[in-house]
């Protein structure tokens, strides 16, 4: 074994102070020295940091970062650092399995194919395609969801295509589309080496990204460190390091971002020649945040008046700026209208565009990108705007297929309308790729339910069996990571090309592979009777999905697999104007908002109502951005006597999603092996509750129990990891986060509120000494975990 | 002058829309995003009625019963499913229209009255009115496919 450091116990490693550039620093670890090294990117968060794979006797035994890539320069966090020992894990799956008498039991592929094609038909005949549903990932290729998007959009022309990206990413697709009029990140990670001020609201960074945060740090280390502002309700690590950090309460972001850009106006700190040549809507922001005094906000927001001065007035005198946005915003009240406020601080401040100032609305998954892009999400690829037929005609004439057969109607379906049309019975078959909708999605109880209905047919596509396998009907094998070849894009536009290093175990397949299998089983064909799908291997799928991009705002037609080997990942559009890629969109103050170009007509902030293609040519937007005003709105659920606490829920360094991966890596494990409930100390007292106490926290929808955690956190708030299910858990205790949140989500992203929901908890019993917690948890669980219901046959 | 009938028929209008939208919200409960918006909607006409109240006095306007009686024809028994969902939603918006129409018969009056006092809140509340109606379009549209051609 060898690694560069323990990134267990030195998560960021040690300081590179940057000056004039951010230095190099090669991490790696390896359990052998391998005998080759294949060119990969990490797919364990939106970071992407290119990494090299390791293969040893064609094993992979380790990975190291890329030195010359642009978005890591070498470093790599602890995840991607211990991640890949899921490959080797003795968990995998390596054969199809298809429930028989009630039990998943070992199939063939074509056993399991041909089954899967004879529901698909039967389906379609009496109900049509749309009681198909796919729900796929933020973890596959680029090329995976490409093949996707046209097996579902122009094959069978179902509309409920949405990937597990509704729950992580669907609000920075919204938000950008709402104030720029196209998805589309406009700033760039090396806004970091040179901003003097960054923003970073609810992203817990330090442990989400934790390789730009090494960027940041280094930042802060060199000479001209910039300013550091924290918008958190939790003493993140992020916060930690804050110059300001303010803690709002959990819903309030749009009262609190309207406090700072009312005191940015009062100040007078506006770019009045911007705002008049570049924007649309400032006189009702000014209007709508004009009684958004510090001492409201405070009232509402429980931030201190000067807490949110010291804020504003880092904000009035910055110079430059990147702000980053996720899940505190993403997944909390009104997560569209507050994303777009921070976008408004940027406009009306001047602060786009030029080098410095960024805005990076983030991504959680690591190719949540793609999945926006092509379309296998609930959005159409290339970014094209459903609403617009020239856009539909434009994409049936590039697929050879009749405009109608593209779902073009009314928006495409997203996650959570799709789980909810299984629940009504009039979707009968969903496949699930790649994700574990049974500890990832709101109100568990409710999913399991869906899922385990005996009259859906389930399909699920994975490397491991996890708590949605139990719910299937068909279990497909797939290859991950390492053991196939594909492009992922990251949060900042940065594609990069992971190659296959080994070959995946038993059975398993490429979803590339199982894709094309269903499409030349169900024989699709486009106009001319010719197979729909022309393409056979990844590099096939790169290219055709070239010419799909072509034009739009991410243009890949640029770059090739040859382009992408040996050097940097290349951000996109990359094109004939541009060869080598671009760090900044809209270089021009030309923004995607003209009628015939943009993806969206915009929607109503608080009802989530399209505009029409009429009503948004009346705007004339003309390529200026759109400053779109926000009242503050209360969350629906808010703590009572019932349920006096909130919950809000997070991610933990070192894990990703749901743990299907890292929970195979055993220092992972070690390092976070356990849920656990963290609560302030004043609500602990009034609780009794000690540290380590084994807790149960209890909403409407159901119950989860773990250990306290105690401070860390404001008072009237429990925070709970989202990342543990059921598969490994110690003594059979509920405890996923999502048993509890709440079944709702924002009305324009329709991403779900996992951040906010009213809970109560207590006290199971005072903490077993070692070995005997488990045992005497479950002796002190009041009810019986809420196992799984098993499939009925 | 019959503008206090108009009037009448407006708050009674928007009276029974901030009804209308709590009986689909009870309806349809099942359905996650339907009660959020439903309940916000439902706020905007209740603060209609309640802005329109000065107005309502100035002119005497008297109780309508005719919303009453349309209330009746629209929403006839609690329903429940996905068709009972688009029905429930087309007759909240057929109420949202009759509101609409009101406020533009009425700012017509106000401008003839050089009332603009009345001018001001039709510029106010009416734009509200668009957002509800454009709600309910979208949410039908969305509805449509599924509920008419694939469920059962
Ligand atoms: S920051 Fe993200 S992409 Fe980079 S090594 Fe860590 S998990 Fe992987």
């Amino acid at each position: 074994m060898q690694e560069t450091r323990d990134s267990i116990t030195d998560i960021w490693g040690a300081r590179t102070p940057y000056r004039s550039e951010w230095p190099t620093r090669v991490d790696e670890r390896v359990t052998e020295t391998p005998d080759h090294w294949v060119q990969a990117a990490c797919v364990l968060c939106s970071n992407g940091c290119g990494m090299d794979i390791g293969v040893k006797d064609g094993r992979i035994v380790g990975v190291r970062g890329r030195a010359v890539d642009a978005v890591n320069h070498g470093r790599l966090g602890p995840k991607g650092l211990h991640g890949w020992e899921a490959n080797n894990s003795p968990d995998r799956l390596t054969q199809p399995l298809i429930r028989r008498d009630g039990t998943l039991t070992p199939a063939s592929w074509d056993e399991a194919m041909d089954l899967i094609v004879q529901r698909s038909r039967a389906i379609i005949d009496q109900h049509t395609a749309g009681a198909i549903g796919f729900y796929t990932s933020g973890q596959l290729f680029h090329e995976e969801y490409y093949t996707l998007s046209l097996i579902g959009k122009g094959g069978l022309g179902t509309p409920h295509m949405d990937g597990n990206t509704r729950l992580c990413t669907a609000t920075a697709a919204a938000a950008l589309k709402e104030s720029f009029g196209s998805d589309g990140q406009m700033g760039s990670y090396t806004d970091l080496d040179i901003t003097d001020t960054i923003l970073h609201v609810g992203h817990n960074i330090a442990s989400q990204q934790t390789v730009l945060w090494m960027r940041i740090l280094d930042r802060r280390a060199g000479p001209q460190p910039p300013r550091l502002v924290v918008i958190d309700p939790r003493d993140t690590f992020t916060a930690q390091a804050a110059d300001v950090h303010l803690k709002p309460i959990v819903g309030t972001n749009v009262a609190l971002l309207n406090g700072l850009l009312h005191l940015i106006i009062a100040a007078g700190a506006i770019d009045q020649e911007f705002i008049a040549a570049h924007t649309l809507g400032y006189e009702e922001l000014r209007a709508t945040v004009a009684p958004w005094t510090p001492e409201r906000v405070a009232q509402v927001t429980g931030v201190p008046e000067a807490d949110l001065r010291a804020a504003a007035d880092i904000l009035v005198s910055a110079k430059t700026l990147v702000s980053t946005i996720l899940q505190g915003v993403y997944q909390s009240n009104q997560a569209t209208a507050a994303a777009v406020q921070v976008n408004n601080i940027h406009l009306i401040r001047g602060l786009v565009v030029k080098p410095g100032c960024g805005i990076l609305q983030m991504n959680g998954q690591p190719t949540a990108q793609n999945t926006r892009e092509s379309g296998a999400d609930g959005d159409m690829p290339g970014f094209r705007n459903w609403g617009n037929p020239d856009h539909i005609a434009e994409l049936a004439r590039l697929w050879n297929v009749d405009i109608n057969i593209i779902p073009h109607w009314s928006p495409p379906t997203h996650a959570m309308q799709i789980f909810r049309y299984a629940e009504q019975g009039s979707i009968k078959m969903l496949w699930i790729s790649a994700t574990n909708p049974a500890v990832s999605m709101p109100d568990l109880p409710r999913i399991r339910q869906i899922l385990g209905h005996p009259d859906l047919f389930v399909i699920v596509q994975d490397a491991f069996l996890t708590e949605t396998t139990r719910l299937a009907d068909v279990v497909l094998p797939a290859a991950i990571w390492g053991e196939k070849t594909g492009t992922m894009t990251n949060a900042g536009r940065t594609v990069h090309l992971s190659l296959k290093a080994v070959e995946p175990p038993g059975a398993a397949k490429a979803d590339l592979d199982i894709f094309l299998d269903y499409a030349r089983r169900m024989d699709f064909r486009d106009k001319d009777g010719a197979p729909l799908v022309k393409w056979h291997d990844a590099e096939g799928a790169f290219e055709a999905w070239k010419e799909c991009s072509r034009g739009r705002p991410c243009d890949y037609t640029g770059l090739s697999y040859a382009k992408l080997t040996g050097d940097s990942g290349i951000m996109w559009p990359c094109n004939e104007r541009y060869p080598e890629g671009t760090p900044h969109l809209y270089t021009d103050y030309h923004f995607a908002t003209d009628p015939d170009y943009c993806e969206s007509y915009g929607q109503d902030l608080d009802t989530g109502a399209s505009l029409s293609a009429s009503e948004y040519r009346a705007l004339q937007p003309n390529g200026r951005a759109f400053i779109k005003a926000a009242e503050y709105l209360p969350p629906s659920e808010i703590p009572d006597d019932e349920y006096p606490l909130w919950l809000t829920t997070g991610r933990l360094v070192y894990h990703f999603h749901t743990r299907t991966k890292t929970g195979r890596s055993a220092d992972l494990c070690a390092a976070a092996p356990d849920a656990f409930v963290q609560i302030h100390a004043e609500d602990a007292a009034r609780l009794g509750i000690q540290a380590g106490d084994m807790v149960q926290v209890e909403s409407r929808r159901g119950m989860a129990q773990a250990p306290a955690r105690i401070g860390d956190i404001i008072p009237g708030t429990v925070f709970m990891p989202f990342h543990y299910g059921m598969w490994d858990s110690p003594d059979g205790r509920p405890r996923a986060a999502n048993e509890l949140t709440l079944d709702e989500w924002d009305p324009v992203s329709k991403q779900p509120h996992f951040k906010y929901s009213a809970v109560r908890v207590f006290k199971l019993a005072d903490p077993p000494a070692g070995e005997d917690r488990a045992a005497a948890a479950q002796a002190a669980a009041p009810v019986a975990p809420d196992a799984p219901p098993n499939k009925k046959s | 002058m019959h503008l206090g009938n108009y009037l009448a028929l407006l708050t009674g209008s928007e009276t029974a829309l901030a009804e209308a939208f709590a009986t689909i919200r009870d309806h349809h409960r099942d359905e996650p995003d339907i009660g959020y918006t439903c309940w916000l909607l439902g706020t905007w006409s209740q603060a209609h009625v309640q802005a329109l109240a000065p107005s309502v006095a100035r002119y005497q306007a008297q109780k309508s019963a005719e919303p009453e009686r349309l209330m009746q024809t629209l929403f006839a028994g609690p329903r429940t499913g996905s068709l009972a969902l688009m029905r429930d939603l087309q007759d909240v918006w057929l109420l949202a229209n009759q509101v609409d129409l009101c406020w533009n018969v009425i700012t017509q009056a106000a401008q003839a009255l050089r009332d603009s006092e009345l001018e001001a809140l039709y510029r106010r509340c009416q734009p509200q009115t668009q957002r509800q109606i454009a709600w309910l379009l979208s949410r039908i549209k969305q509805a449509a496919p599924q509920a008419l051609v694939v469920a059962a």
